[in-house]
Parts: structure tokens; sequence; C-alpha cells
């Protein structure tokens, strides 16, 4: 299969693999598209990702698609460390001599990453932000993790990355559980980029927002893209948002990368007997 | 082994000092010393059955009955008062348990035990400080998970605790979290510095005496050693302020310079909290 390359990769996913229960001897081949389904049939063991491979460079977006349960979330949730992989590396290098491998890290090192360095934007702004605590709160949370200290200075910040993502600045001390769904997602995205992260993994962003407003945040994250340089992860199910945002995508099923290619090549042309489905189930 | 069995007898016979039993002293002790090795750090503890009900002052007690002994003198005070009602029965209870000498001035104590006050004056380093906290969780408030709270510790995670001083100042205009206030020990474990109010924390920053904490309903004891730096958390551009009321003097000694507190009514009036050292400041503008 070809390899979803990138010459100066910020982010690095070598074979990436995630396994719920016990494997039995056969457990890889036995599951994936070609059998099918995602569970070891001896011991029930599901394999929700396996070798998972691709490289994301700065200012450059790739697309993760797949229907429910093809273990793109899984992905996405091993790189941001909030679950551990069973097989494979996630390596980022955000600086010419750096290089990390994200499982070598311990707990404290990787929550740090999620300070500066790996961002995520979640489905859900609840899984994101504290309900109960101001716009202004929330960004200041990133902020004074990173060792912000300053009032005014903080104060300063959130207001700027408010006023960027369109949230307007007189709801900047409201509790955040009294704003609308779109302007959670905005309140999100501004402290998702709060530390100017070089990585922001974006899990089905628009997803629960209605199109009108879907597309506004669309168009704000695709600004913000090309602003800050950021190396993004893209998780979705819906091909407007892929073509939207990304240039090059991989698209999963049961678990295993099926094609990768460019976004318009996949939504133009594509091969694999799956990501022809995808594709003619979106367009019909 | 005549003697072996004698001598073990004899140990046993001998009446026990105060009413914690010596494994009791032995475990506390040994969370005292933990506490004190690591500054901030909340031990946990088998907190016993008292004679008090747990959120009197259990764990305040408990600790000073596991460092007391014969030579001590004890000062109990509530609120800073020396009559205040928890104060004279625990106090009652540590004089007739170990025969110790009580006192009301902190200079002659060796240890003070208190709710919600410093003395004002007359600590030094022969002295032990020992405090009731009801919550010692400093972050209880923006987080109820447990392990989560664990893990904040560990990693020195307080950026929580930075929101919430953050909200305080934006909802109210000023940091209104007067007991309590969350301090940063030793440059490491941030503490609940409850019972005491702000007033007294610079007072905890450098002391000269041992400061025990301990929490008899939340099993906890922690500590604040002599000499070690104890930082409020507080934004570089929002100076730390301890209560302060404008005009207000204390109605028996005049003082302005000590902790007031309002006692209310329809002419309502400011007194001092440490009543003793109120006693002594009004003889001497006598």
């Amino acid at each position: 299969m070809k390899l979803v390359t990138a010459p100066e990769w910020v982010l690095k996913v070598e074979n990436l693999g995630k396994v719920f229960g016990n494997l039995s001897k056969h457990g890889i081949e036995n599951t994936g598209p070609e059998a099918g389904t995602s569970k070891d049939s001896v011991t029930g063991a599901i394999v929700a990702a396996w070798d998972v491979s691709f490289e994301v460079a700065a200012g450059e977006a790739l697309g993760v698609v797949g229907e429910s349960g093809s273990g793109k979330s899984t992905v996405m949730r091993c790189i941001a460390g909030d679950q551990a992989a069973t097989a494979g590396s996630v390596k980022i290098r955000t600086a010419p001599d750096e290089q990390l491998d994200i499982f070598n890290l311990s707990a404290a090192e990787r929550r740090q990453l999620r300070v500066n360095k790996i961002a995520v934007v979640y489905q859900d702004p609840a899984e994101g932000l504290e309900m109960n605590v101001t716009a202004g709160g929330n960004i200041a949370s990133p902020l004074t993790a990173a060792g912000w200290r300053n009032f005014s200075a903080i104060r300063g910040r959130a207001s700027e990355l408010l006023s960027r993502t369109e949230v307007p600045l007189n709801r900047m001390d409201d509790a955040v559980k009294s704003f609308s769904g779109g302007m959670r997602q905005r309140v999100q995205l501004a402290k998702a980029i709060a530390n100017r992260p070089p990585i922001v993994l974006f899990d089905e962003p628009t997803t629960g927002l209605d199109a009108s407003v879907a597309a506004g945040v669309l168009d704000l994250i695709r600004g913000l893209l090309e602003e800050y340089g950021l190396a993004a992860v893209v998780v979705s199910h819906d091909f407007s948002v892929i073509e939207m945002l990304t240039t090059r995508c991989i698209v999963m099923n049961h678990g295993r990368v099926v094609e990768s290619a460019l976004t318009d090549q996949l939504l133009e042309d594509p091969h694999h007997p799956y990501s022809q489905k995808l594709v003619s189930a979106a367009r019909a | 082994m005549t003697d072996l069995l004698n001598e073990l007898g004899a140990e046993h016979d001998q009446k026990q000092f105060g009413i914690l039993d010596e494994y009791s002293k032995r475990e506390i002790r040994r969370a005292i010393l933990t506490a004190v090795a690591v500054p901030g750090y909340q031990v946990p503890f088998g907190s016993r059955e008292m004679p008090v009900a747990r959120g009197w002052g259990s764990g305040g007690l408990q600790l000073t009955l596991a460092v007391i002994s014969p030579s001590d003198v004890i000062k109990v005070i509530d609120q800073g008062d020396d009559q205040g009602v928890n104060a004279v029965n625990l106090r009652r209870l540590i004089v007739q348990s170990t025969k110790v000498h009580e006192t009301t001035t902190a200079s002659e104590a060796s240890i003070v035990q208190s709710r919600h006050r410093i003395p004002e004056d007359g600590l030094d380093e022969q002295h032990i400080l020992i405090l009731q906290v009801p919550v010692p969780e400093p972050l209880r408030g923006v987080e109820r998970d447990m392990r989560e709270l664990a893990r904040m510790h560990a990693e020195a995670d307080y950026s929580k605790m930075w929101v919430s001083l953050y909200e305080d100042k934006v909802r109210n205009g000023v940091i209104t979290q007067t007991t309590g206030y969350p301090c940063l020990v030793n440059d490491r474990y941030v503490i609940a510095t409850t019972p005491i109010p702000r007033w007294d924390i610079p007072r905890l920053d450098q002391s000269p005496f041992l400061t025990l904490f301990g929490a008899g309903r939340e099993k906890r004891i922690y500590a604040v050693p002599p000499y070690t730096p104890v930082t409020p958390l507080t934004f570089e551009d929002v100076p730390f302020e301890v209560e302060y009321t404008p005009g207000a003097n204390c109605s028996q000694c005049g003082s302005s310079k000590s902790f007031l507190v309002e006692i209310p009514g329809p002419a309502s009036r400011w007194v001092c909290s440490d009543t003793d050292w109120c006693e002594r400041n009004s003889g001497k503008a006598q």
C-alpha cells in the first residue's frame, strides 16, 4: 500500500495499532476489511485500528474518513494521548533538532505536550470545555498551564483569540453553557490555538451543528489552518468537511487503512470498493 | 525468660499517656514525619474515633495528643478566642487526660491548637502550631474526581486553580476567597490554608514554628515545616491583599493592626479576633 508521506513531517504515525482485549494467534489476519469484521472470533478482542501509518507536514491537513466504528476516532485518541496504543509509534518534530516519540513519554510529559504542542477539538464542546466556566476562563486554562501569570495579559490574549474566532467580546465573561452550539465550537477553537500548538487534531468538528453554522465554523477552521500553518488531522465521516479542509486523506474500514490518496482524487476516482461505496453514498 | 515477661508486663502496666494508645500515636507521628519531609503533601492517616465529633477538631486533637509530652504547655483557641466553646472543651479534654499545663499566652505555650487563627504574636522556633482543618483539599472546588486530584498534585498541574482565581476576579472584580486561600508550599504543593484567613498567610511564610494541619474527617495530615516558603497563588498584576476594613479599630484595645472581627448588632463594633493579644495590648495602652 502506498504510504502517505510528507517530506518535512511534523507528525508521523507509524504502524499504529490499538486492540481492546487479548488477541488470538491469528487475530490480526482474521480481522479487517477482507474478513469483514474487526472482532477476533476466537477471543472476542476488538482490533480497533491496525497498521495505520501517515505523515503530516506543517500547513497541511490530512483527513481520516470512514464510517462509525471504522477506528478513526481511536487513531485520533491514540495520537492525542487519551488512549494508550497497542503497537506502533507516534512521533512529532516541531523543531528541526527535536523528535519526540509520544509513547516513550511519561504521562506528565504527554500532558505537557497537550498544553503547547498538540491540541484537540472535539465533536462535543463539553469534552473540550468547562461548561460552568466563562469563555475567557476556558482560554485561561491552557494559558495558565503554559505558565501565564499576568491577569491582564491573559485577558488580552483571550480577547484576541475570541475576536479571531468571531465570538462576540461582550460574551467573554459569560459561562460557556449559555452559548449556542456554534459559538461553543468557536470557543473550543480559540482554546485549542491559545498556545499556538503546531499540531491540531479535529474530531468531527462540525458534526452536530446545523448546515449554515457548520459552514461558518469550517470557514474559520480553514482560515486558522492557513494563518497558523498548522499540521492538522481531521477525522470526519462527512466528505464536505474533508473536501473543504484537507489535501490528502486516508480511508479506514474495520480498523485498517484501505486507501490513501489526494482528497480530490479520492472523490473523483476512488479505487477501493469500500471507498467507492462511501463516495457514492455521499454524492447520492 | 521470667525477666523478659516481667519486663513486658511492666511495660504493659505503664499507664498510657493521654487518651490515644501508643500504636495510634506511632501511626500519627509517622504521618507527621512524612508530612514534614514533604511540605504541603497531604498524608493519609487512620483517623481515630475521638470523644469529639468529626468536624469539631478531631484532626487537630489527634495531632496534639500524638505529639504532646508531660512537659508541654498547651494553648487552645477557637476563632482566636481562648474561651470559645470548642476551645474550652478541647483544652479540658487535653489537660485532664494528660495533666499538662495550660496557658492562654502564646509565647508561654509549646503547643498551640487553633481553629481559624494564628496567634497575633509570640510564636517562635520552640512552638508547634496545630490547625483543625475542615477541608484539606485545595482543589476540591474545581475537581471532584479523586484520581484526577491525585494526578494534579503529582504533576503539580494547578492550572484549574488558576482558572478559578481568574473566574473569581472576572465575576467579582476582586479575589473574594478569604479563608482557605490556596498557597504554594516550598514551590511544589498547593495547600488549602483553611481554616486561617488571608490575614495570617504572610505569617506562615518562612515562619520559625512548625505548623501541622490535621483533618480528622478527611483523614489527612499536612505540614509547613519551619522556614519554608509559603506563597499565596496570585496573578503578577493583582497583588495579594489581606482583609482590611478602612477605619475599623478594636473597641477594646483600639488596635487597627490586628485581625478584627465585626460584632453585629444595632451598634456594630469591631474587636480583635485574638482575645489574649487584645487583653495584653489594652493593658499596655493603659
